[in-house]
This record gives C-alpha cells, structure tokens and sequence, in this order.
C-alpha cells in the first residue's frame, strides 16, 4: 500500500514535471531589451529641409544607406570643418579653403596647404552635395560620394599634409571629442571612416535654395526686366543655351554634375577627369560648377582663371577654344562662340547673379560652432 | 509487483503523451491529410497537385539597340569617339552623345482594340543599364497586328516639369519654344573642309517662330507584327542613319545646331524619323 500510494507520488510528481518542462518552450521566450539604453546609441534623426522647388521638381536627395543624417552627427561634423585639429600642423581647417562667406570656397586662384605648397585646382564651393545621384566629387569626379570626398585633403601633402594615423591620436587624445563620436556613432573609437561620415553629415546639410530667383519662382518677389531677359538669353539656344549643363527653372541644382570640357584650352596642361579614366576622350573634361552663388565663389573654373563674370561670359560668347574633346554644344567654336552682344551679355550676368542665396552663406546653423 | 508494473506502464504512456510530444500529425488545414488532434506538424502534409493554369499573358522586356547603316553602335563608340560613320549626303561623324526618349508602348488587335503599355524610357547609348525596359503589365497572348510607339511624349504626355526624374536631368525643353522635354539629343563632330566641326541634333516640340505656334512634334514608330506566346524580350532596333535621309537628305553643315529654334529642320527630324527603328529579335 505504502509501494502503491509512493509510485502514485512520484507519477504525479513526473508527470508534472513534464506538463511544466512543455509549457515554457525556450524557443519562444522572449528576451526583453534592457530598458535604459544609453542614449548615445541613439543619435537623433535629423531630416535634410529640402527647398521648396527641390521638393516640387527634381528627385529626392542621395543620402547614403550606412551614413543617416543625425543631430548629433551633424553638430560633430560642423565642429570638425572648422577645427584646425584635422591637419598636420594644427592651422589649417576644411573651412580655410571652404569657408561660408564664398560659398564654401576660396577667393584666391588656388588653395594653399600648410607647407606653402599651392594646388593646381580652385577650391570648390560646398552646397547640394546630396543632389549629385551620380556621386562624383571634386572637378575631375576622382572621389565617390562625399564621404570619399573629404578623406582626401587630410592627407593630400599640399594641403593639410596630415596621417589619418596622426589625426586620430589627436582627436583620440582631445577632452570633448570621444564623447561627441559616442553621442553620433555609439562610439568613442575614433577612426577616418567616422570622422569622414560626420563631415559629410554636416556638408549635406549645407542646402542653398533661397535665391532672389528662387524666390521669383515661388512668387514671393519680382525680378528686374534686365533679369528676367537674362533667364530668356540663358534658356535662348542661338544665344546663351546654358541650360543644356546648368539646369533650368525646373533644375534648381543649376548644374548638371557631368563632365564637360567647356573650350578652355586647346592643348590640356590639366587632363581633368581623363587623369582619373585614363580614357583620352575625357581629357580636358571638368565636372559643370552650379551657378549659384557665383556673386561670392570667384575666381571661377577649375583653375580659376576668370577673376569675373565677365571673363566667364565673354569666354562663353567669343573665346571658345578647339579641342579633340571640346562638347559639342559649345556652338560656332571656329568663331570663338556665339557672340553675345553686350546688352545680352549685361542681362545674362544680372540673371546669374540673382540665383545667389545670402541667406544661404549668412545660415547661423553653418558658421563655425 | 503488478501494481509496480501498471505504474511504470502508465509513466511510458504519460511520458510519451506528455513529453513535450504533442500528438503528431499534419496540422495544415488546407491539406488532404489534415489531422484536426494534431498538436505538432511531423512533416507529412500532402497536397493537391496544384492544377498548373494555362498562362493567358506574359510580360515585356524591351531592349534598345543601335546601328549606323548595318554598323553595330554601342556605348562603346560615345565613350571612345570616332569619325565612323558617313550620312547619306556624305557628312563623315561621330557620335559623343545620343539619347532619346521612348513612350506608352501600343499593342494593336485585328479588331481595332489594342493593349497600352503606360510609361516612359529616357535611352542613354552612353549608359547600357538604361538600354533595357522591364515592363509590368500583364500582355494577353494574341497575334498583334503592330507593336508601335511614341518617340517623345504626344501632346497628352508632353506637359512642361512635371516628370522630376527628367526634370533632374535637365530634359527640359524651353518653354518659349513650346515647352514640354527634348525628344532626343544626338550630338557629335563632323568633318567640314577638313575642320572638325560640332553638332547638336535636338529634336522636340516644333516652334514657328513667324507663326509664334507650337507644332507637335512627336511621331509614331510602327514596327509591324509581333506574336506574343510568352513572356517576351523584344528588340527595338535603331538605325541612326535614318536620321540623316528619308525623306530628307541632311546635311550637318546645313543644320548642326541651334536646331531647337528651327521649325523646319524639327520637322524634318520628325519625318525622318519615322522609319528609324524596326523590330529586332524576340525571344519568348
């Protein structure tokens, strides 16, 4: 009897060990995420504030997939365009040769690095970086994506002729910036990739879409009738035809980030993008600049040879230059171009002037922090 | 003993009923063999073979591909320029550039009916990924009388800034000159008394400047019969020296640029341009 009710014991005992082993399945239990997570881990999202025409006529901008636009990153990019800490010497920054007042460019022909050393190439003015779907950089498109971009001049020896090697230490080492890398990456790690990523961050904030013809095409201004003939001898094939590379009035990019070789030069002492390809057919070829802000990014070209608007347009009207590779639309080449007169020429260069945006170059959100 | 016995028979029962193994069986209801008790799938549903439906459509895939006179064109030539090709009139040229815009592709019954593929193509030479155009709609198999479609927008399509991709592009065409996107930009070099001269073959809208009116200037490209049995890839196949004759002789020295603005030589664009494509291959 003892025997009988002991068996029946240890069944039951059994037998509810069992029911209980069944009824949690490892399999589905559900790990709960430990709450307070830091929030450095979560920089805060931050949307790109798209102008107005930008958002009604051209595609949406190019933002990479691995680098989201965040708060904290861009406040770290912003910090480290102006910080002289990038190079080698700690006197040069990003915004030396980029700085807000021209666009983001250079007012002298060529930029000059830290050893005295002068480059071949006028600085590019920065702005609607990410509306450049083809992501070629620079005048001869040698970077891919702005990322790329800014690895470059760190390093380049007649620039900021730093290490990335050297530059880490320095920011690795520096009381503020693991923190800053923390809040944007979840990091205090600091390598190239990062501080590249957060630097374009910032450079794709840097939007300008509120010139006074930006404003005319919202309907909130007039223009003058010398600027308004300006658009018309712009958009005129047999006398400006400019929008064939640098937009129209449904492009408010006012380039087309394409490589054009624009009559510059008979022979090439610069090849330009075809130093890049190797193809002979792209040399002389240099990536289109946008026409805005052109009232504060002279000298112009890639090796800013015109010091004026002038320049620029009476090279376009009668200063053309034969070449293997010269586009195709440049018209009347054996004539030296189309011969603008000077009143087209005086409307044409009011036109161009109003696509500059001070609010752009005076932002407060773009200065140095 | 027995009771001993019973109650180690009763925990083998138990631990088999109870063990974590549920009562196995199928457990899809949409089986042959479905088992309402079973409480854990073993694997051994067994379905309907499932009645293979006769396929009534298929979908197009359309490819672009490019000769001067029998002369194969390809990204290749607008990467690597060269004087290749000779026009009708004898203008000797090259080609740095050549792309066009293809829309609302039409299937057309015996009965007058037709099926309308909705949709545009901006064709880049230059760039191979665009030379191909995968299109959606379900076609019904049927013996067509011709595949046809537009070269440019027609008047419906053809409304100023309101495509952003082309917009983005600058595909634009002037308003002042009728508005609407260029059709096609061909540009290239040729040999004039030795020079090298430019050209640039732009066609769209028409404009008559002593009118001051707007002429559409798209066409019909009709390249006859096709049968659909398939899914199907269909070759458009564009003979660029087309262009230049048929019916009018083109001479680049004649009309080389600032041919937007020039109604006559848009409208001999558009009557030449008529017969410049032809079907190629279909593989279904």
């Amino acid at each position: 009897m003892i025997m009988i009710i002991k068996s029946r014991n240890i069944l039951l005992l059994l037998t509810l060990t069992m029911i209980f082993s069944c009824a949690k399945d490892p399999e589905k239990e559900v790990v709960e995420t430990p709450k307070n997570t830091p929030t450095t881990n979560n920089p805060t999202p931050l949307n790109l504030e798209i102008p107005p025409l930008f958002a009604q006529y051209i595609s949406q901008p190019y933002i990479p997939s691995d680098n989201p636009t965040t708060v904290e990153g861009v406040a770290l990019g912003r910090k480290l365009f102006y910080d002289p800490i990038l190079s080698g010497n700690g006197n040069q920054s990003c915004a030396t040769c980029h700085a807000p007042q021209f666009a983001f460019s250079e007012s002298t022909r060529f930029s000059t690095g830290i050893d005295g050393i002068q480059g071949n190439r006028n600085a590019m003015p920065i702005f609607n970086m990410a509306w450049n779907w083809g992501n070629q950089f620079f005048w001869d498109g040698r970077a891919s994506g702005v990322e790329d971009q800014a690895l470059g001049p760190v390093v380049n020896p007649i620039e900021m002729h730093n290490t990335w090697v050297n530059a880490m230490s320095s920011l690795q080492s520096h009381s503020v910036y693991p923190g800053l890398f923390n809040a944007a990456f979840g990091t205090s790690t600091i390598d190239s990739i990062l501080v590249t990523k957060a630097i374009a961050q910032f450079e794709r904030t840097l939007i300008s879409g509120n010139s006074r013809f930006d404003q005319y095409l919202n309907g909130q201004i007039s223009l003058t009738a010398l600027e308004i003939e300006g658009f018309n001898v712009f958009m005129a094939e047999n006398r400006g035809d400019c929008f064939h590379c640098h937009g129209n009035a449904a492009n408010p990019l006012w380039t087309d980030n394409l490589f054009h070789n624009n009559g510059l030069d008979a022979t090439f002492t610069d090849l330009g993008l075809g130093s890049i390809t190797g193809i002979a057919s792209d040399n002389g070829k240099f990536r289109t600049p946008s026409l805005r802000n052109l009232a504060y990014s002279a000298p112009y070209m890639h090796d800013g040879r015109f010091a004026t608007l002038d320049e620029v347009i009476n090279h376009y009207s009668e200063g053309l230059q034969n070449s293997s590779t010269v586009d195709p639309l440049l018209k009347y080449i054996g004539q030296g171009g189309v011969q603008l007169s000077p009143a087209d020429k005086a409307a044409l260069k009011a036109f161009l002037l109003s696509l500059s945006d001070s609010s752009f170059i005076n932002n407060p959100n773009f200065s140095q922090p | 003993m027995k009771n001993f016995i019973k109650a180690t028979l009763l925990l083998t029962v138990l631990s088999i009923l109870s063990s974590c193994s549920k009562k196995e069986g199928c457990t899809d209801p949409t089986a042959l063999n479905y088992d309402a008790n079973a409480e854990k799938d073993n694997g051994t549903c067994v379905y309907k073979t499932p009645e293979v439906p006769v396929a009534t459509s298929g979908k197009l895939t359309f490819k672009f591909v490019h000769h001067f006179d029998g002369i194969s064109v390809s990204h290749t030539d607008v990467h690597a320029p060269a004087f290749s090709f000779i026009n009708a009139f004898g203008d000797t040229l090259s080609l740095t550039k050549l792309m066009y815009l293809v829309s609302d592709v039409r299937l057309m019954k015996s009965n007058g009916d037709s099926v309308l593929i909705e949709g545009y193509k901006l064709v880049d030479l230059g760039d191979e990924t665009t030379q191909t155009w995968e299109t959606t709609l379900d076609v019904p198999f049927d013996n067509y009388t011709s595949i046809r479609f537009n070269f440019g927008f027609d008047s419906t399509d053809n409304v100023s800034n309101i495509y952003t991709d082309l917009n983005s592009v600058s595909w634009n065409w002037p308003t002042s000159i009728g508005g609407g996107y260029h059709f096609m930009m061909m540009e290239g070099k040729y040999k004039f008394q030795g020079n090298d001269s430019t050209y640039a073959y732009h066609m769209g809208t028409a404009h008559d400047m002593m009118t001051m009116t707007n002429v559409q200037n798209y066409f019909v490209a009709d390249l006859g019969a096709i049968s659909i049995t398939n899914n199907a890839t269909i070759q458009f196949k564009m003979d660029i020296s087309e262009w230049y004759k048929n019916p009018y002789t083109w001479s680049l020295n004649d009309y080389h640029s600032g041919l937007m603005m020039n109604y006559t030589a848009q409208r001999n664009m558009q009557s030449n341009g008529v017969d410049v494509f032809s079907l190629g291959t279909v593989v279904q």
